[in-house]
């Protein structure tokens, strides 16, 4: 080639190699801006998530009170006088609370009314006196201002949900109702507090007694029993099938089938927990300990899966190393292997746990749409998991159960970073050692 | 005497001069196959007890393989089948009843590439021990530690720093903690799989001193791809090509007259 060919050349390349430089530049600062794109999208959207559910939930948390004036009447809550507990337990507390709300409102004169004006506060309101009075005997005879919870119509009233115009007929409180709460907070008797009935209540027919304890104690019963019966058996199933099976039709049989166990619709796991532990086995109905086993048929493919991939991670070098020092094949694989696949296999942990914790339509299966009111006390009471109890308050028709239904969305997913917080400390630990 | 019958006394007489010496490690007609490919053919030989013995050939000539037939390593692979006899101190080693996790304590290993557990330096000596009951409590443990460490010339360097992952020292400190650790369950046998090929020259060295001194208590035996080293390091040599032993003898007469020609070829680097 001639000198100025050459040189033309050459200057040719060092154009287009700019010109490529250039295109690859902007390549990669189009790749950059697309990842934080998609990343600002997601962030967005938990963000958006997260707003909604807390902006409809905290109400939940804040409970309506009215205070009156309670006659702690010995006549009616012990005539005896012998101050015995039985006694004093079924003492009509009911009737003090009507006596001081007669006496606040004179002019509910006619039973409607008088039913009415007993309404404005909670059916629990005559307990919450009973353990006043049990606690405290010394309050008979008696005058004081008590505070009460205020009923669920009130306390929708009284956050604004509940409007004030509009044909009567409709409303959940007439007009007289909604005059005697105005009457009522214009004297300051009507008052918001931090109320702990949600969370240390069981569940209620009544909005503002009803509480996602046993929900949450039901939840973590279950979650219990899923963890012992899925990590012990997926991780010996994941070091046998790494470690000691022989490499055959059998085995890939295997492998292929729990595969596929991971990708069966969860609701079939709850007919086969309905068909065998409930019906055939006779286990209690609605037991953490059935929704439990359930759940750990749903969760074992994918710690087996992924404590597979884990094991098999491990470089070969390690266990060759372990083998030349003497070590029998078990002792590599308790000793050296299982270690270093901890993270792992607690990875997957993570991630079925997560999954078990928001099942519900196996649980259904199972019996767990009763309507429990008791705080479970064991494995086989009957009980009721978080998930479940947000569905039966969002179907339920009280207005008050719709904050509630957004509360316990919140306690839910509080649940959820408090095990995955415990998990990721866990694996953390596991972690440095490599 | 024409160099053919010459030949044969003297091959008559190295063997006989073999048999007086008892064999710690005798191979007789061993065969090794990987699934279908036969990759060791009919190898005869004997170890002598306390020296060092250097296996030397081109690349994928079997001599790995045949070392990793003495502690059985070869076990782990499945499609591994070994035929023949090997025995140490005339114990066949393939016998059924024989515990394979008792021969490893006796016939240690170091690898090619380092390989500490990510442990600490500590942990990788005593797990040996610890695992075969060897010390009991913490003094025996610290005492096997220090002595095995020091043994291997590793002491001084790391006796202030025992806690630390043995992850964490250079490349020459691991190997030298590996050989540590291989002397820890005191074996009797050492197999050492090119242990300085991935070591600078100066790790080289120490290493190769340390095979020296460790040859007093220790039979070992070193395949190598530095004909050098071989040379230096070991008292007898064998030399392996395309999966058949081809010759075995003293160094000295391997590297300056050997009885065949591809070790001559081998060797003078026409081939390898």
């Amino acid at each position: 080639m001639t000198e100025a060919a050459i040189e033309a050349m050459q200057f040719r390349q060092a154009e287009t190699s700019a010109v490529r430089v250039r295109r690859r530049y902007a390549a990669e600062r189009r790749f950059r801006f697309y990842g934080v794109l998609a990343i600002s999208v997601a962030v967005l959207m938990l963000a958006l998530l997260l707003a909604t559910i807390v902006s409809k939930g905290y109400g939940a948390f804040v409970q309506t009170e009215i205070t009156i004036d309670i006659n702690f009447d010995s006549a009616v809550i012990d005539p005896a006088g012998t101050l015995d507990p039985a006694v004093l337990a079924t003492a009509d507390y009911a009737k003090l609370i009507k006596e001081a709300l007669y006496a606040q409102f004179p002019e509910a004169t006619s039973r409607g009314d008088k039913r009415a004006l007993y309404d404005l506060v909670s059916t629990g309101a005559s307990y919450e006196l009973q353990k006043m009075v049990l606690t405290d005997p010394s309050l008979i005879g008696k005058t004081q201002p008590v505070t009460l919870t205020a009923s669920d119509d009130v306390d929708m009233l009284n956050k604004g949900y509940m409007s004030r115009s509009g044909v009567e007929a409709e409303r959940r409180l007439n007009d007289k109702q909604v005059g005697w709460i105005d009457g009522l907070a214009a004297k300051g008797l009507v008052s918001t507090a931090l109320g702990t009935a949600f969370l240390t209540h069981g569940d209620s027919r009544e909005p503002e007694q009803a509480g996602v304890w046993g929900a949450v104690v039901g939840t973590v019963f279950t979650m219990l029993v899923t963890l012992l019966m899925t990590l012990p058996l997926g991780v010996a199933t994941a070091v046998y099938l790494e470690e000691f099976a022989p490499k055959n039709r059998w085995t890939d049989l295997i492998e292929i089938n729990i595969n596929n166990l991971a990708a069966v619709p969860s609701i079939v796991f709850g007919l086969l927990g309905l068909a065998v532990f409930l019906n055939f086995f006779g286990l209690p109905r609605s037991a953490p300990l059935v929704g439990g086993m359930v759940l750990a048929l749903i969760v074992l493919p994918t710690i087996i899966i992924a404590g597979r991939a884990a094991i098999k991670a491990v470089p070969p070098s390690i266990r060759e190393a372990a083998l030349g020092v003497g070590a029998s094949k078990l002792q590599v694989v308790t000793h050296h292997v299982l270690p270093l696949a901890m993270p792992g296999i607690l990875t997957g942990t993570i991630i079925g746990m997560a999954h078990a914790l928001g099942e519900t339509a196996p649980l259904l299966m199972i019996g767990m749409v009763a309507f429990i009111v008791d705080i479970p006390g064991g494995i086989t009471d009957a009980a009721t998991v978080l998930p479940v109890q947000i569905y039966i308050w969002a179907d339920s028709p009280e207005r008050a159960f719709v904050e509630r239904t957004s509360a316990a969305i919140m306690v839910l997913l509080a649940v959820l970073l408090v095990m995955n917080g415990l998990a990721i400390l866990l694996r953390r630990q596991f972690e440095r050692r490599w | 005497m024409n160099l053919s019958t010459g030949m044969t006394a003297m091959t008559a007489a190295v063997h006989r001069e073999d048999a007086a010496v008892t064999a710690k490690i005798s191979a007789k007609d061993v065969n090794v196959y990987y699934g279908d490919k036969h990759a060791l053919k009919h190898v005869t030989i004997d170890i002598r007890p306390q020296e060092v013995t250097a296996f030397i050939g081109p690349s994928g000539c079997g001599k790995s393989t045949f070392l990793r037939c003495i502690n059985r390593m070869n076990d782990v692979i499945d499609s591994c089948r070994v035929d023949g006899r090997i025995a140490i101190d005339d114990q066949d080693i393939y016998d059924k009843s024989l515990d394979v996790v008792q021969l490893r304590a006796r016939v240690g290993m170091v690898f090619q590439k380092p390989n500490p557990f990510p442990k600490s330096i500590y942990d990788n000596v005593c797990y040996g021990p610890r695992i075969h009951g060897i010390g009991n409590g913490k003094t025996e443990l610290d005492e096997i530690v220090q002595k095995s460490l020091e043994r291997a010339g590793l002491w001084n360097e790391v006796k202030d720093r025992l806690q630390q992952p043995g992850t964490g020292l250079s490349g020459g400190q691991q190997q030298r903690l590996c050989i540590a650790r291989a002397i820890a369950v005191n074996p009797e046998v050492i197999l050492m799989d090119e242990p300085c090929s991935a070591l600078d020259p100066i790790a080289t060295a120490r290493v190769e001193e340390l095979i020296d001194e460790l040859r007093e208590n220790f039979t070992i035996i070193i395949v190598t791809h530095s004909m050098q080293q071989a040379a230096r390091v070991s008292q007898r040599t064998a030399f392996f090509h395309l999966g058949i032993l081809v010759e075995q003898g003293d160094t000295e007469q391997i590297f300056t007259s050997p009885r065949d020609e591809r070790t001559q070829g081998y060797i003078t680097g026409r081939f390898g």
